[in-house]
This record gives structure tokens, C-alpha cells and sequence, in this order.
């Protein structure tokens, strides 16, 4: 009886000391922390390029995959080594407020606009201006993020080039589901709704129901994703090689090789742009 | 009903093809959830039998406020823990967010008040029972408790497996806490989360059957462990 | 069983001096006074709520008087956690624990103060005391299993395993059949005889005229009448003791 009651006490400090252990074992480990969105995690690009980064540095990347506007918070607590996001704005705030070090255009991708396949509000074709004034007009259902995410402030800035007066307008036909991409297309597919998604989100998105998409290839859909190294002066433990060559890798000729091979279905989901001259690989 | 046939189905060869990433995401998840049974168990008992077995000013009060504790949300207390390990918060410096310790700690929190509020009633229960025989034979504090939780064992096991059951089925702390990410920090619940918000209901549902059938495993095994038992010791 | 009856001869009674119990307000027992001798058989009568159980748990030292003073056998005030070695209580319902019958016993010799305990001798003390109450053969069965009527015969050997000098029983035949009441009773008569101190309270007047050598008669916490068992039974001294053998007559 005795003899029992300290088996369990030795199990319980042997499943202590293991979980202790898994931290332990991970801190020896070379690894960076990269705060980044879910458009990039859930269309697979990271999945596709981090093994890659990997083999040539031999460091891991530990993606937390939120919206654009949590990442950057992720990053303002310093609890990301690298941000990683498109919201162009929103990133020259960061680093003007000295959260990030120097914000580096990486690649860009290009937001559709879905809708039901029958297509009630004729929002069908290249014009995302003209397709979101005849979704307004119609007010046909319209499922937004409304989560401060980069998806989400995009869609707002292109209400306001179609001249549709959201706060005016919008009724039980604009649905805000404060969720990520994902999450909201899983709505948009329910309610049979239009809604402004990432291209790469799209085509790994499976449960799309009835929808398809409806507007694309306007210059304006075009996404700009920046990454940016939290700034090791606000916040002094941030890994500032190793973030730094993770960055150097991404604009480097054979990063921007690798964000260009990743295809979903023959179609490529990513286009890089870093600006030249492109940084050599580290 | 197709997809949920198809969920079956899916559930059935993920067990069959026994995926390494899938055994690594199971492993992790009962890494976490078992770890944090362990400490709950030791935190929860200790408050537990204190409670049950002392009496002081305001005691029905506090048992009122550890009852209700049973119901904290898990996000709630998901961001309590991020906003501590967070590196701006008060534990920032031990760099513990966005692993599976800060997972187990935000569990700890979860399943220590439920363990501690059943097992105060359980002791409470034996010790009205026990009280004075165990005064009679003269013993008493640390003695008179080990023998009161040693006899209400089969009942405590019950209730940490409820514990457990409430760990393995928690998404919201661990999401947050934890980040989801690949390979560190994904367990069950938020690879079913993240699979939901990929679209993939079918895949989502065949983890969740997958962890239900888990859980139901370490419940079937408890449970004959403790009929066996029951048999031997009465 | 116990230790020798010259030991026993040399112990002082157990003595009780204005002993009141007050709980919730409401008075269990008012000023008892009252001696028992060592060696000697006591039973307790009186009606339900008349306060038979909280004096044996008085003197057993689980309940603290609100006044006044008891004192045991060793001349210390009962309730004192070093004296509870000398004394043990057999209650109405055993509370038995989740093992065996033979640990249940074994595990009230683990509790006893050093200078009590027989170390290496202790399993032995174990066998003896199931021997004394006939259970030697299903000490290795759950105690819980067994019937309401064992149960009572294993907390009767997990009392004897003590050494007691006082035993103190609560109506312990109260919820048992008459074999296996007789059976207990049986046991009591043996640890009498070899020089045990019983204090017993119960409402079964057949066993009490067989076990007490006196009497003690309690009415709403007032002991009415201390007297020999023979002069309790053919005349009861006061009218509370008539009325409760009148009563038990019909």
C-alpha cells in the first residue's frame, strides 16, 4: 500500500521532469519564432519553405499563425523574434514606432473576391471597385473578417475606393465574423455569402460549397507581404542572427526561388519581389 | 450524412496508417494533458482535503468561489497565462510562451480548481464517515488525510480522469498559449481547429473522432483497473 | 491480551467531576460525577437523546466537556491523544477501511504511541486479536465484503489489538442479528474476564443484565441513578429508571 503511493509520487515527478524536459531540449535547439498570418500558414507556403530554409542554415522556425494585426501585437510584446505580414500600413507603424527594425518587401500574392456561383449581385469580373459597388447596391450577403487582420483592412480600403459608405450602408447584409480567413470562408460557404479572401487561402480552402470566385486580376487585389525583425533594442532576448538570417534567406535568390516553385494545383500562389540588389543567401 | 460517413472512414485510416505527424500531434497532446493531470492532481488534493477538513471563518464561501471556478472559460484563463509568459508580462523572462510548459501551466489552472471542488466533497463525504474512528485509534493531520485519500482512491481516480478528460478536450488556453505551432506546440484540439478553418471538415472530424476514441481508451482501462481493484480491496 | 491484572490493580478509576456538554446551545449532559472502577463491567441505559453516546465519547476523550473535569485511568485528563493508547471505543456502525480485514487491524497498531507498539511482534498481535474474535480464517478478505455482524468482530479485534485497559462500546449490537450480537457479546464476556474495563451503552436489557455488574442510568443528560446491575433491575431508585424497565416491560 505504502509502496504504491510512491510509485505514484515517482510518476508524477518523472511526468513533470519529461514535460520540463520538452522545453529544455527545445532551448538548446537553434530556433526563431516568427509571428506570421494565417493566408501564408494555411495555403501551405511555410510548410514548403521552412524545410527548405532549414536544410541550408539549419535553423527551425516556429510559425504562431494569426491575423496580421495580432501578429504585429505578438511582435510589439516581443514575443516573436520576426513578424512576417501584409499589411503595409500597419507595418510602417510598427517600425515607426521602433517595434520593428526595417520593414522588407518580400513577395506578394493577390486577394479574390468569392461569391455564390450563380452570382446574384453580378459582381462577376476584373473590377474589384465595380464588384463591391454592385454588392452594395444589391446587398447581397457579404461576410467580412472584422478581425484588424491584414485581409480586413484590405477589404475596407477597397470599400472606400468603390465609394461605398460602409458605416452608412452596411445591415444584416455585411456580416462581421471577427474570425481568421479560414473560419470566415467556412461561414461565407453556410451562408452562400460573398467574401474578400487571400488567393492562396482560396485554393487550399475544401469545403467551398457553392462558391466561386468572381473578381480577379485587378492591379489593386495585389497583396504585399514585408517582413520586418522585432527590434532587439525594445526588446533585448530577441535572436537577432538568426531572425536576421531568416530574413536574409527570404530576399536572398534562393528564397525567392522557393516562394516561386510553391504551387497549389500548377498555379503559383506567391510572387516574389524583394527588391534588388537581392541580399545573397546567409 | 456523406461527410460524416466520410469522417469515419478518414478516422478509421488514420488510426490504420498510424501517420508519424499524427502520432507525434497525439503524443504531445497526452505529453501535456497527462503532465498537467499530475500536478492538477497534487494541487487539487492537497486544496481539497484541506478544505474538507478544516473549518475556519468564511469556509462556505470559498468552497462557493472554488465551485465556480470549475466553469472559468478556457480562453479566459488562456489569456491570464499568455499575458503572464508573455516576454512584456511578469514571467516574460523565462521565454515559456508558445510552448507545450505554458500549455501545461494554462491546464494546471483549468483542471486544478475542478479536481480540488470534487475531491473536497469526496474527503468530506469519508472523513464525516471516518471521523471519529479515526480519532479513536488515535490518529490524526497528515496520517488522518493519507488514510482518508487512500480509501477514497477509486473515486479520485474518477475524478482525475474527469480532469483529464477536460485536458484533452480543451482548445481555447492551449491555442493560445501554445501559438499552434507545427511540430512544438500542435495537440489534437487545435490540429482539429486548425483543420476546420483550412476547410477540411471531414479531416477534422476524423482527429476529433480519433480523440474521442483515445479518451474513451484511457477511460475503458481506468475503469477496469478500478473494477479490479474494487474486487481486491472492496 | 492484556497486561498482567497486577498492573491493572494498580490503575486509578476513571473519574468524572461536574462534567457538563453544551452544544448548539442545547446541554447534552449537566454535572455528572461519577467513578468506574478498573476491572469493572459498567452499562450504560437511558432513553434515545438522554446522552449515553456523547458520555462514552467523553470518556473516551472525543468529545471535550464544556465544564468540568475527567480524568483516566492513568490520572491525566481523558481527551489527552497520549492516553487514547490505553483506552478504545467499538462504535454502533464499524467503519471499515478499503483492505483487508487483517490490515484493517494492523493499521490500528500502527497508530499507537512507541512505547505501546511490539515492532516486529505486531502481525502476530494481528492474528491473535482475529483469533479472539474468530475471523482468523477471512483475514485476507476484503473488509468491506464482509457482513455487518464480521465488520463489528473485526472492530472489536482492531480495539483488542491495543491493549486496551478501558473498552468503551456504543450500542454495539444495536444494528446486528441476534447471532451475530451474540457473538459480540461473547467477546466482550472474554475481554472482561481477563481483566478489561468495559463501559457499554445499549438498549438491549437482555445484555445488559448479563454483561453489567452496575448500572448507570441516564435521563436528559442527568445521571438519575449509579447503582449495581441487581438493585437496578429487581428496583430501580428513581422514578426515570422505573418508568424506562416499565416501559421495556410492555
Amino acid at each position: 500500500m505504502k509502496k504504491t503511493r510512491q510509485e505514484h509520487v515517482i510518476g508524477i515527478v518523472a511526468a513533470c521532469v519529461a514535460t520540463l524536459g520538452i522545453s529544455a531540449a527545445n532551448a538548446q535547439e537553434r530556433f526563431i519564432t516568427v509571428a506570421s498570418t494565417t493566408s501564408t500558414e494555411q495555403s501551405g507556403l511555410f510548410g514548403h519553405l521552412l524545410p527548405i530554409f532549414k536544410r541550408d542554415t539549419g535553423i527551425d522556425v516556429r510559425v504562431v499563425a494569426l491575423g496580421t494585426g495580432q501578429a504585429l501585437d505578438t511582435g510589439r510584446r516581443g514575443d516573436a523574434d520576426v513578424v512576417f505580414v501584409h499589411d503595409k500600413v500597419a507595418e510602417e507603424k510598427f517600425v515607426a514606432e521602433g517595434f520593428g527594425v526595417e520593414r522588407i518587401e518580400v513577395m506578394y500574392n493577390d486577394f479574390v473576391l468569392v461569391g455564390p456561383k450563380a452570382d446574384p449581385a453580378k459582381a462577376n469580373g476584373r473590377d474589384i471597385s465595380l464588384g463591391l459597388k454592385r454588392l452594395a447596391d444589391s446587398k447581397a450577403a457579404f461576410v467580412s473578417r472584422g478581425d484588424k487582420s491584414g485581409t480586413h483592412a484590405a477589404e475596407l480600403r477597397y470599400w472606400k475606393a468603390a465609394g461605398v459608405d460602409l458605416d452608412a450602408t452596411k445591415g444584416a447584409w455585411y456580416r462581421e465574423t471577427g474570425s481568421g480567413m479560414g473560419s470566415a470562408l467556412n461561414t461565407a460557404s453556410a451562408m452562400n455569402a460573398y467574401i474578400l479572401t487571400d488567393r492562396g487561402t482560396w485554393l487550399s480552402f475544401k469545403n467551398r460549397g457553392e462558391l466561386a470566385i468572381q473578381v480577379e486580376g485587378d492591379a489593386k487585389l495585389f497583396n504585399q507581404y514585408g517582413v520586418m525583425l522585432v527590434n532587439p533594442v525594445k526588446h533585448p532576448h530577441v535572436k537577432r542572427d538568426l531572425g536576421q538570417r531568416f530574413i536574409d534567406w527570404l530576399v536572398s535568390v534562393a528564397g525567392q526561388k522557393a516562394i516561386a516553385d510553391y504551387k497549389i494545383g500548377g498555379e503559383q500562389l506567391f510572387f516574389p519581389n524583394a527588391k534588388p540588389p537581392m541580399k545573397k543567401a546567409a | 450524412m456523406n461527410s460524416l460517413t466520410d469522417a469515419f472512414v478518414g478516422a478509421l485510416q488514420l488510426i490504420l496508417n498510424a501517420d508519424a505527424t499524427l502520432l507525434s500531434i497525439i503524443g504531445l497532446s497526452l505529453q501535456v494533458s497527462v503532465s498537467a493531470v499530475a500536478l492538477a492532481s497534487v494541487l487539487g488534493l492537497v486544496l481539497g482535503s484541506l478544505i474538507a477538513v478544516s473549518r475556519f471563518p468564511g469556509r462556505s464561501l470559498v468552497i462557493a468561489i472554488l465551485n465556480a471556478t470549475m466553469g472559468l472559460p478556457p480562453v479566459v484563463i488562456g489569456l491570464l497565462v499568455y499575458m503572464l509568459l508573455s516576454r512584456a508580462g511578469p514571467l516574460g523572462s523565462y521565454g515559456l510562451l508558445f510552448t507545450p510548459t505554458a500549455m501545461v501551466i494554462a491546464q494546471v489552472i483549468l483542471i486544478s480548481p475542478i479536481i480540488a471542488a470534487l475531491s473536497r466533497q469526496t474527503i468530506e463525504d469519508a472523513w464525516r464517515d471516518y471521523r471519529e474512528q479515526l480519532a479513536s485509534l488515535g490518529v490524526r493531520g497528515v496520517s488522518a488525510a493519507r488514510t482518508l485519500l487512500w480509501d477514497s482512491r477509486f473515486s479520485l481516480v474518477t475524478i482525475t480522469l474527469a480532469g483529464l478528460g477536460r485536458a484533452c478536450a480543451e482548445v481555447g488556453a492551449v491555442m493560445i498559449v501554445g501559438g499552434n505551432i507545427d511540430g512544438v506546440t500542435r495537440v489534437m484540439t487545435t490540429a482539429i481547429a486548425l483543420e476546420t478553418t483550412k476547410g477540411d471538415l471531414p479531416l477534422a472530424m476524423s482527429l476529433g473522432i480519433v480523440l474521442v476514441l483515445i479518451v474513451l481508451a484511457i477511460n475503458i482501462l481506468a475503469q477496469s483497473l478500478k473494477s479490479f481493484a474494487e474486487r481486491r480491496y472492496g | 491480551m492484556v497486561e498482567s491484572p497486577k498492573m491493572i490493580a494498580n490503575l486509578l478509576p476513571v473519574t468524572v467531576r461536574d462534567v457538563s456538554v453544551i452544544a448548539n446551545q442545547k446541554t447534552i449532559l449537566r454535572d455528572i460525577n461519577l467513578e468506574i472502577a478498573c476491572g469493572t463491567r459498567t452499562v450504560i441505559l437511558g432513553a434515545n437523546g438522554a446522552g449515553k453516546s456523547t458520555l462514552l465519547r467523553v470518556l473516551h476523550g472525543l468529545v471535550k466537556p464544556s465544564s468540568g473535569v475527567a480524568t483516566s485511568v492513568r490520572g491525566a485528563p481523558l481527551g489527552d491523544v497520549q492516553l487514547r493508547a490505553h483506552d478504545a471505543m467499538l462504535f454502533q456502525r464499524p467503519v471499515m477501511l478499503r483492505t483487508s480485514a487483517f490490515n484493517n487491524v494492523l493499521y490500528a497498531t500502527q497508530h499507537l504511541s512507541p512505547t505501546k507498539r511490539n515492532g516486529d511482534g505486531e502481525p502476530q498481535a494481528v492474528w491473535e486479536a482475529l483469533r479472539a474474535v474468530g475471523l482468523e480464517g477471512i483475514a485476507d478478505r476484503p473488509a468491506r465484503v464482509l457482513s455487518g455482524g464480521e465488520q463489528q468482530r473485526i472492530a472489536f479485534a482492531r480495539a483488542l489489538v491495543r491493549r486496551p485497559e478501558v473498552l468503551y462500546l456504543d450500542e454495539p449490537t444495536a444494528s446486528l442479528d441476534p447471532r451475530s450480537a451474540r457473538q459480540i457479546e461473547d467477546c466482550i464476556q472474554c475481554a472482561a474476564s481477563s481483566g478489561v474495563t468495559i463501559v457499554m451503552s445499549t438498549h438491549h436489557l437482555a445484555l445488559a443484565k448479563r454483561v453489567a455488574e452496575s448500572i448507570i442510568f441516564l435521563h436528559e443528560g442527568r445521571i438519575t441513578e449509579a447503582t449495581p446491575a441487581q438493585v437496578f433491575f429487581l428496583q430501580p431508585q428513581s422514578t426515570e429508571g422505573r418508568e424506562f424497565l416499565y416501559g421495556e416491560a410492555i
